[in-house]
């Protein structure tokens, strides 16, 4: 493989991974949102949390890979984009402790204020990186004020000292940048699109009376979403789909669409199963068409177009790819393999019976 | 702010910066030994229960196995700030380093993260799903992710300390991975790996003893607990002696690749032959208002050189010899921060040691009924190791001050250029705000998990369809 097909070959592997996470976090995502919807006692809010209880902390782990996996691959994406979206990342951090602690301890004392604490800090650090993750994403694909600062420092050279000098991509706006209007609605998007795909995970682990409540929060919850994403990725092909893979890009759009609304229908009619594999498909095909809207960019500069960051610019050494492929080709099916049996494991469905009577 | 942030910037991202990965770190690091040691005594206990199916070694297995996981949800929540802060803080340094750096950081996830939490799932919720060898299994498996990410986090690391496998592209200003063999068998990572596996094997054997003596100082669980006691001490102890004589190899791999650090450990100020170390000195360690020390002949030569009249340099020689290599500056670490961490780090975990040690004298018979003071100190010794766990990182790390990369990259050149104080100031509040709540917390649940002791095994427990048992939120 040459340098050129590796890179791309990274530019998918970090899509692919970040679709990962999307898909599996989203449905945790949407379940801790369901909390305050679903959860009428703490009964119910238990039989919900225990729907991902065996699964959230692998799930989240799928960003964590993304993230260092970003790093090895594209070291100036991973640096420019890390400090740039400096508070929004803060935030999501931020959320993530929030919610991992919160799954953890809530059931440790039986207080109500305990529980009832833990119950929020699930609910808002649910929610904030679903929203926060469209945010970002969304203005990725949009561009972003990036400009080249030469950066220099002394290095010894094989026992001379020299002042080395690089062009540094550095992100110039503020938090607020972030926020514009194509920005929010990503947000929104991905919120209402990881809340549904959330209660139809919910409706497919659940059984009994939640199980109905979840089907019909999903479909009110749905429309609103299908609205939102159809906006978001009309704006996305009219204003950002570079050239090149701009029919490939619609094509996924109109699959992700497609399938959305189909998910709804097979969950209207009661088909659970279906429709949350079609939510799978929806978040794939979604995620893919803004990653495939970036291509060659990886961080597109909306003030100066030398100062994008590019899959050709922001990789690392031919070497460290084809040592990183042969790692993730041995690890990759493996990982799915297992994760698929962890899944397969816990394949029942979740009532409020599991739940032991004298519990604390 | 423009005004603020103006004066912020100059003033205090890097300063800010440095004390948030310090703080962080350092806090991610007070679980992870527990983690890490605390994983192979339960998977012990477990096998040990499936092999001689006597529900003693069950219920001890639940018991420290929940203690386990208390401490384990912090240790990821905590791990991931780590991660990002490499690209939030230190972008300049992720740039620079990012082609050799970023690949054990990757490897870490996809070999051992993802069978990590993966398995852990497993092993919680598998109970009544798994059959008794299957789910015996996934304990080890989770052992096996646990220890291997410490590796490829501890090759991260010691490429910092001991940059090797890599060759600088002056153009694009970068190191670049020449030999990932190199970085993998860096002779710093090997020699750190079981120096912290074993220290964290001690900090572990310390909790279970901990949590026994509480017990049995108030005569309850009194079957359970005094096995319990024991195995904790035993583990204490071997990973006590196992920290010297991995502490003696690792010190040898400083010598070699950071001889400023072993003569920082010291304030051996010039060069010398048959060096003494000083256990004591009172007066600063600066080389010139000495007092009174306590000092053991030839020691030092010993750490470094494996005999008595070995040649061992000092700060103002290498000081001296780094100026001419790396341009003028001053390239010492925090003396007196190096000098009494190093101290610590040894005192405290032989204190930690001697303990286990009286502890088994005292309890090698059967019936051996001990003072109130006794079991006390069983309670109390426990964060002992710990502590001399966070201050021989402060050691490694401050003592590779100024560099970030050990005669690479100065850590004042690897902040983000882009972030301004004002931001590196709120992410300071909000993780120092969080971190310190979640303590307070993390450290009740513990302390009741404790206290509760040991869960009768009901008759339920057996039954392959008992779901109420596993976990529920
Ligand atoms: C219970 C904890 C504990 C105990 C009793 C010891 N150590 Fe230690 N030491 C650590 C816990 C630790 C640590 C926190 O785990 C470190 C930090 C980095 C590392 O790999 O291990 C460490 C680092 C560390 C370093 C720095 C390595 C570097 O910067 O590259 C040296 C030279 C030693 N140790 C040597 C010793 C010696 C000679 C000991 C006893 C005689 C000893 N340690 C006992
Ligand atoms: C693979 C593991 C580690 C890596 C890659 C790493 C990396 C770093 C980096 C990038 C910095 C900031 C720059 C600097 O101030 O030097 C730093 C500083 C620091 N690290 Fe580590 N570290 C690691 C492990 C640890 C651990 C486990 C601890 C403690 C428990 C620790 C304690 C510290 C402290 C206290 C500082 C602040 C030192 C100072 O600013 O003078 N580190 N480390
Ligand atoms: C400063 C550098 C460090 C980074 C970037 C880092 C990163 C992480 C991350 C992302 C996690 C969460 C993993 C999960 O979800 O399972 C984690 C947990 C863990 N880390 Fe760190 N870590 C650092 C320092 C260290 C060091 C020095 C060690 C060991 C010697 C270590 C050992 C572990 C272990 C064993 C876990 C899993 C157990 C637990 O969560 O308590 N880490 N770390």
């Amino acid at each position: 493989m040459n340098y050129e097909t590796l890179q791309n070959v990274w530019f998918l592997v970090v899509g692919f991974l970040f679709i990962g996470y999307f898909v599996l976090d989203g449905f945790d995502f949407g379940v801790g949102m369901a909390l305050p919807f679903l959860g009428k006692d703490d009964t119910d809010r238990r039989v919900l949390i225990n729907t991902i209880g065996p699964v959230w902390d692998l799930n989240e782990t799928w960003v964590i890979v993304a993230g260092a996996a970003l790093f090895a691959s594209f070291p100036e994406w991973y640096a420019t984009l890390f400090s740039g979206f400096y508070l929004p990342l803060l935030l999501i951090l931020a959320a993530l402790i929030a919610r991992g602690v919160a799954f953890e301890y809530r059931s440790k004392n039986t207080s109500v204020t305990w529980r009832k604490t833990f119950d929020w800090m699930i609910v808002v650090g649910s929610a904030l990186p679903a929203l926060l993750w469209g945010v970002a994403f969304a203005n990725i694909v949009q561009g972003v004020p990036v400009e080249l600062r030469s950066v220099s420092h002394s290095v010894n050279v094989s026992g001379t000292l020299q002042t080395l000098t690089s062009q540094d991509h550095i992100y110039t706006g503020t938090l607020f940048t972030l926020l514009n209007p194509y920005g929010l609605l990503g947000g929104l998007v991905t919120l209402t699109l990881f809340f549904t795909h959330g209660l139809i995970f919910i409706s497919l682990k659940t059984d009994g009376d939640i199980k109905l409540r979840a089907r019909a929060l999903a479909t009110r919850v749905g429309i609103i979403a299908t609205a939102l994403a159809a906006a978001f990725l009309l704006w996305t092909l009219i204003a950002h789909a570079s050239g090149q893979l701009f029919v490939f890009g619609l094509i996924l759009s109109l699959i992700a669409a497609v399938s959305l609304i189909a998910a709804l229908w097979f969950n209207h009619i009661g088909r659970e199963g279906v429709s949350f594999a079609l939510m799978v498909l929806t978040i794939v095909t979604a995620v893919g068409s803004l990653f495939a809207a970036l291509f060659p960019n990886v961080l597109p500069s909306t003030l100066d177009v030398n100062a994008s960051l590019t899959i050709a610019n922001a990789s690392s050494t031919e070497g460290t790819l084809t040592l990183m492929s042969w790692v993730a080709v041995v690890m990759l099916p493996l990982v799915l393999l297992y994760q698929g049996w962890t899944y397969w494991v816990f394949r029942k469905r979740i009532t409020r019976a599991n739940i032991p009577a004298g519990a604390h | 702010m423009p005004h603020a942030s103006g004066l912020m910037t100059d003033l205090s991202a890097l300063d800010l910066s440095r004390w948030q990965f310090g703080l962080t770190t350092v806090y991610h690091f007070l679980f992870v030994p527990l983690t890490i040691g605390m994983v192979l005594l339960v998977a012990i206990l477990q096998t040990t229960w499936v092999r001689t199916n006597n529900d003693k070694y069950l219920k001890l297995t639940k018991l420290f196995g929940k203690i386990f996981l208390i401490n384990f949800a912090m240790g990821v929540v905590t791990g991931i700030v780590q991660e990002f802060q490499f690209g939030m803080n230190w972008s300049d340094y992720s740039r620079f380093v990012g082609d050799v750096f970023g690949a054990p950081l990757a490897m870490e996830g996809l070999i051992a993260f993802f069978f990590e939490a993966t398995f852990i799932g497993l092993w919680i919720f598998g109970w009544d799903r798994l059959s008794k060898k299957v789910h015996l299994a996934t304990i080890w498996v989770t052992v096996f992710g646990v220890w291997a990410s410490a590796y490829f986090i501890l090759a991260a690391n010691a490429f910092m300390q001991n940059p090797v496998g890599f060759s600088i592209n002056t153009e694009k200003n970068r190191a670049e991975l020449t030999n990932i063999g190199s970085v993998l068998t860096n002779v710093v990572a090997l020699n750190q790996f079981p120096h912290t596996i074993v220290a964290s094997i001690m900090f572990a054997g310390a909790v279970i003893a901990s949590i026994s003596a509480y017990h049995l100082k108030r005569g309850q669980h009194v079957g359970d607990m005094r096995t319990s006691l024991r195995f904790g001490l035993w583990a204490s102890l071997v990973g006590g002696v196992g920290t010297v004589v991995t502490g003696d190899g690792l010190g040898l791999a400083m010598v070699q690749t950071q001889p400023m650090k072993m003569a920082a450990a010291e304030a051996l100020y010039n060069t010398t032959k048959n060096a003494s170390f000083s256990i004591f000195t009172l007066g600063t360690p600066d080389g010139h208002s000495e007092l009174f020390s306590i000092r053991i002949p030839d020691l030092l030569s010993f750490l470094s050189t494996h005999t008595l009249s070995g040649q061992v340099e000092g700060i103002n020689d290498l000081n001296a010899q780094y100026q001419t290599l790396y341009g003028p500056g001053d390239y010492n670490p925090v003396i007196w921060i190096t000098y009494w961490a190093f101290r610590w780090m040894i005192g405290l975990g032989m204190l930690s040691a001697l303990v286990a040690v009286v502890g088994l004298w005292l309890t090698r018979k059967q019936e051996a009924k001990l003072p109130k003071w006794a079991w006390n100190v069983a309670i109390w010794s426990a964060p002992l190791s710990l502590i001399a766990i966070s201050v021989g990182w402060l050691f490694t790390e401050m003592g590779r001050q100024p560099w970030i990369v050990f005669k690479l990259m100065k850590t004042a050149d690897a902040v983000s250029p882009g972030i301004n104080g004002v931001d590196v100031l709120i992410s300071l509040i909000v993780f120092t705000l969080i971190y310190g709540a979640l303590a307070v917390v993390e450290f009740k649940l513990l302390l009741n998990a404790a206290q509760t002791g040991p869960a009768e095994i009901s008759a339920a427990d057996e039954d392959a369809d008992a779901e109420q048992l596993t976990v529920a939120y």
